[in-house]
């Protein structure tokens, strides 16, 4: 079981306080990384959480890549350790070339800040375990840049062997086939533009986030 | 010597630009029914210092491929404005 779980911190980030409470309350251990360290403190896994690193200027996530920390957090993905990007941290992981595709504004033009249906297309990864494909869940996003976009290659491939972890069941932003999270060949990297972190409690108007993060804190 | 080098950015082409489509929706409100095929994206100018304007923009295409666009969405085009 991932114990401790790394939540990686640049300027601009601001969910990492939410994810690591989250966490914590899910019964793992979670703190903070800061992006100017290289270190991982031997954490068991990694969240990017959600936010603005680097402001997001140039792109999304593009100034992310080049922050100390990056390079320890590749490393732990090359290695298989379980990382999971979260909005923001979906567009930091794309951007240092960990998972494929890109996030571009929203089909509209509209900040979305909204709960959406997303279901399970594949479960072979580490958000999947005690999850079925075609199992429904409700997941708020709020994002500006989740219209996922990769080349017919990409996506083919991303078909083919069972990359497509979520899609929308009513697609919010114009990402290409209706996709809202997306891991690497090996299951281990996730990226997902709706927060999980968000719908762990009855009071934030959905639970079913808990389940992500469980088996997350058990890969 | 010093080159002022621009670079613009723009979508791919194939790749929605929602930006684009936005405004050219709106376009028509003021009479301008007649445009079309609407794309934005960015312009980033800069200096750098190398021997030749070839090599200047050597460098700067390097620098597009690797850090100042991303491939999947976007195309740059690089002008050596002059030393």
């Amino acid at each position: 079981m991932s114990h401790r779980v790394g939540v990686v911190r640049f300027p601009g980030t601001n969910c990492e306080f939410d994810t690591i409470d989250a966490i914590r309350t899910l019964g793992g251990d979670a703190e903070v990384l800061w992006h100017a360290d290289s270190s991982l403190k031997n954490v068991d896994a990694i969240v990017i959480p959600g936010g603005f690193a680097h402001g997001d200027y140039l792109r999304c996530g593009a100034i992310a890549r080049f922050s100390p920390v990056m390079e320890s957090v590749t490393a732990f993905a090359l290695n298989g350790g379980p990382i999971l990007g979260i909005c923001n941290g979906f567009q930091v992981l794309t951007e240092a070339g960990l998972l494929p595709g890109a996030l571009q504004k929203n089909v509209g033009m509209k900040f979305l800040c909204s709960m959406e249906q997303i279901e399970f297309v594949s479960t072979n990864n580490v958000l999947g375990k005690g999850s079925t494909v075609g199992d429904c869940v409700e997941i708020p996003i709020n994002h500006f840049e989740g219209n996922y976009v990769c080349s017919p290659e990409v996506l083919a491939e991303l078909e083919a062997q069972e990359q497509i972890v979520f899609r929308y069941t009513d697609n919010p932003n114009g990402s290409v086939r209706d996709i809202a999270g997306i891991c690497n060949e090996g299951g281990n990297v996730v990226g997902m533009m709706p927060h999980p972190e968000r719908a762990t409690s009855v009071l934030l108007g959905s639970t079913d986030g808990a389940a992500l993060i469980r088996s997350f804190l058990t890969a | 010597m010093h080159f002022e080098v621009k670079v613009e950015v723009s979508p791919r082409e194939g790749i929605a630009n929602p930006e684009g489509s936005t405004i050219e929706r709106a376009l028509p409100a003021l009479g301008f029914e007649m445009a079309g095929n609407v794309r934005v994206g960015k312009v980033i100018r800069l200096q750098v210092e190398a021997e030749s304007a070839d090599a200047a923009r050597s460098l700067v295409e390097d620098m597009c491929n690797r850090f100042l666009t991303n491939p999947v969405i976007e195309d740059a085009s690089v002008e050596v404005l002059g030393p």
